[in-house]
């Protein structure tokens, strides 16, 4: 068997990168299987240092008391959808990946890219949007940068934040990607796919008259629960683009883990899943943009469950499966049937520009 | 949900699986071909093997459009749409990304500035005529029994408008003669150790459980027609078990909710007054198959892209080394591909059974190798 230089798991790409004749394709932005090829081939050893390799979604800053970063683009069409807009989307998403370091937000940048004829009405209302999202997180937007494309180069408004955040002394071990075990337990904070199938459904193309509503919201106050209830918690991660099964794959592949989730334990909203099964999609690969997965030491799970439920953006948390032994870091699934599948990685692109 | 939920029903799906275990032989072997990628795909998404018996081995069809279209036949719609610029391609989604000559796909064909388009029905396609009428627009139609209604329609529809921009690249094949060629072409020892089929489902809606009574009786294996549920799956398992016990070789329809003996009336007088049946047509995996597949009637021929277009067939080899033939014959499983996931994987792949969602390999890559991946990923470096 082949190995990476940083895994000694089985060889992820079989084919690498081709710097001479290569594109980008839309894949390469789905957060799956390519986003994770372009960052290991080439993000990764460009800017190759200790807090990067490590893999999250964010950053410990080391020799800054317990600071955090995170940065995060935000690209979703369209705009506005049931639930939430651009703006909230880009406070959230920030905050999260900083939350997920256990950390508490603070701070944030925003970058703006615009298209030259976009309403200024719809740019104010964005605007209002993030900034009701950040107050209502706690957390100033200090600093920020706005540029302008011509007509055409863009579509509509782009929107980069960075967050920063500090890590309480509570917190002894901060969570990280590398953390989980064979026999710990894995937990998500409530129902799968919904951020997902509201883009899908929003977009003209595929009219549904079932309202749905994105899920989009800051998690740090539920994680503030959660590590108090459990201090040992050792993954946190927020399921964005390549949904709950990609964000698993991430978790054993840093850990040098595999899993194994049962099928009957994800809660899904029904609306959700039959949505997914008449497009043909698996709520499973959807986005999240309020939900988290943690893992923990089984003797902490019933804790984490209660502490996850006992708060208003986790009253649907549930234990779905637990870190198991596998050299080839497989994520299998025990279906409804008593019968074993894979859940692989995200290859392709279900639905670009999703966030 | 209604409709979907009674049959993914895990405590009937353990009655059915016990039922099948208790009635099975156990001193012999059984192998079933379940014809359908969509079954396939069920199979292994529901992990439904696991709740067979160890004796019973499901043998992965051809019932896979995309899978079966030879590589020359694609490369025939890539040179139209990147050698001609009036012309659009339609092409529904699971063609953009197989692999034609030289590993050159539609996609390719469109990064390198052809104009191919995808498509969710057929109507759009009429509709990008109707759009465009200083462009020729060119559909690209593939599929089993199921897709020819649609293809019919829109030829109907674009004559009925009179659009003569409107043609269609027609590759429809026909389900019986591709049951017909399992049992002639291949090998011996691989079709006699088939005991019967798992009969399509989407295929039957169409053209009806009466159509396959010829070749149950001809090669006297029993045929069950199946819908795509795990326990439709399993119910039909258990039928040609049943039938194979008591040396039985008849249709039974287990898809009744949707499968008429006689099929759909209106769809086959349809596709009969837009199509006719070519001599011969060239399959992957299967060779060149006589009145096995669709062109357009003579009624009809103003559409038919390959006469607009003087394109001509030429049958071209498929990658040196996929082994997508004999997968879609029955004979290797995709692990016995030498270059499965590692040359071959759905982000690069060599052969279409990567590539299709109904495809057996990108059924196993997706959902089921992680059952014997170490020791032949070990075996293969």
């Amino acid at each position: 068997m082949t190995s990476d230089s940083n895994s000694g798991q089985r060889r992820l790409f079989a084919k690498k990168l081709d710097f001479k004749r290569g594109a980008i394709d839309l894949t390469h932005g789905a957060g799956g299987k390519a986003s994770a090829q372009l960052f290991e081939e080439l993000f990764r050893p460009a800017f190759d240092n200790a807090s990067l390799n490590r893999g999250d979604d964010q950053a410990r800053i080391d020799g800054a008391a317990r600071m955090v970063v995170a940065t995060d683009g935000h690209v979703v069409s369209p705009l506005f959808f049931p639930g939430g807009d651009i703006g909230a989307l880009s406070v959230h998403g920030t905050i999260n990946d900083v939350a997920m370091a256990g950390a508490t937000p603070t701070q944030m940048t925003a970058g703006f890219i615009l298209e030259e004829g976009f309403p200024l009405a719809d740019l104010r209302r964005i605007v209002q949007s993030m900034a009701a999202a950040a107050a209502e997180a706690g957390v100033e937007i200090v600093a920020g940068d706005t540029k302008v494309v011509e007509r055409g180069k863009g579509d509509g408004v782009f929107i980069t934040t960075t967050g920063l955040g500090v890590i309480p002394d509570s917190v002894e071990t901060p969570p990280g990607a590398d953390r989980a075990r064979a026999g710990d337990v894995i937990l998500v904070s409530g129902t799968v796919g919904d951020h997902g199938v509201t883009i899908l459904s929003a977009r003209e193309a595929l009219p549904m008259s079932v309202p749905f509503e994105s899920d989009t919201a800051a998690l740090h106050s539920l994680v503030a629960d959660l590590l108090a209830a459990a201090p040992g918690v050792k993954v946190l991660r927020d399921p964005t683009r390549g949904g709950l099964a990609t964000a698993v794959n991430e978790i054993c592949r840093a850990s040098g883990v595999g899993a194994l989730l049962r099928e009957t334990s994800i809660p899904i909203r029904k609306t959700v899943d039959a949505a997914c099964e008449l497009l043909g999609v698996d709520p499973l690969y959807l986005a999240n943009e309020g939900k988290l997965i943690a893992v923990v030491e089984a003797s902490a799970a019933d804790a984490a469950l209660a502490a996850l439920r006992g708060h208003p953006l986790g009253r649907e948390a549930a234990v779905i499966g637990e870190i198991v032994d596998d050299p080839d870091g497989f994520v299998q699934m025990e279906t409804a049937f008593g019968g074993k599948r894979l859940v692989d990685w995200l290859t392709g692109d279900p639905l670009p520009r999703i966030c | 949900m209604k409709y979907v939920d009674e049959f993914r029903d895990p405590a009937a799906a353990r009655a059915l699986a016990a039922r099948i275990a208790d009635e099975v032989d156990p001193a012999r072997r059984y192998a079933f071909m379940e014809f359908c990628g969509g079954h396939t795909h069920a199979l292994c998404r529901f992990g439904l093997e696991d709740l067979l018996p160890p004796n019973i081995r499901m043998v992965h069809g051809p019932g896979c459009p995309v899978c079966v279209l030879p590589v020359g036949r694609l490369d025939l719609a890539v040179e139209l749409v990147t050698s001609r610029p009036e012309v659009i391609l339609a092409t529904y989604g699971d063609m953009m990304r197989v692999p034609g000559s030289g590993g050159v796909s539609l996609l390719t064909a469109k990064s390198r500035g052809g104009d191919v388009r995808m498509i969710y029905s057929t109507a759009q396609a009429v509709e990008l005529a109707r759009d465009n009428p200083e462009r020729e627009v060119v559909l690209f139609a593939i599929g089993f029994e199921t897709t020819t209604p649609p293809t019919a329609a829109a030829v109907k529809a674009a004559d009925a408008a009179g659009l003569k921009n409107f043609s269609v690249l027609c590759n429809h094949v026909l389900t019986p003669a591709a049951i017909d060629a399992i049992m002639t072409t291949g090998s011996a020892e691989s079709r006699a150790r088939l005991d019967g089929f798992v009969g399509p489902g989407h295929v039957s809606t169409i053209i009806g459980a009466e159509a396959y009574e010829d070749a149950a009786r001809k090669w006297e294996k029993p045929i069950v027609i199946s819908g795509f549920e795990p326990n439709d799956l399993l119910n039909a398992i258990h039928l040609l078990v049943r039938q194979t016990n008591a040396g039985e070789a008849r249709v039974d329809n287990a898809f009744a909710r949707a499968v008429r003996p006689g099929g759909n009336a209106a769809a086959q007088a349809l596709c009969d007054e837009v199509f006719a049946l070519r001599d011969a047509f060239e399959w992957r995996g299967l060779g060149t198959i006589p009145e096995s597949a669709l062109k357009l009637a003579p009624a009809y021929e103003g559409f038919d892209a390959e006469l607009k277009f003087d394109l001509q067939y030429a049958s071209r080899p498929d990658h040196k080394a996929c082994a997508c033939a004999e997968i879609l014959r029955g004979e290797k499983t995709p692990v016995e591909c030498a270059v499965f996931e590692t040359a071959c994987a759905p982000e690069h792949p060599l052969g279409s059974c990567m590539v299709s969602p109904e495809g057996a390999c990108a059924a196993y890559y997706l959902y089921g190798r992680f059952r014997d991946a170490a020791p032949r990923l070990a075996a293969a470096e």
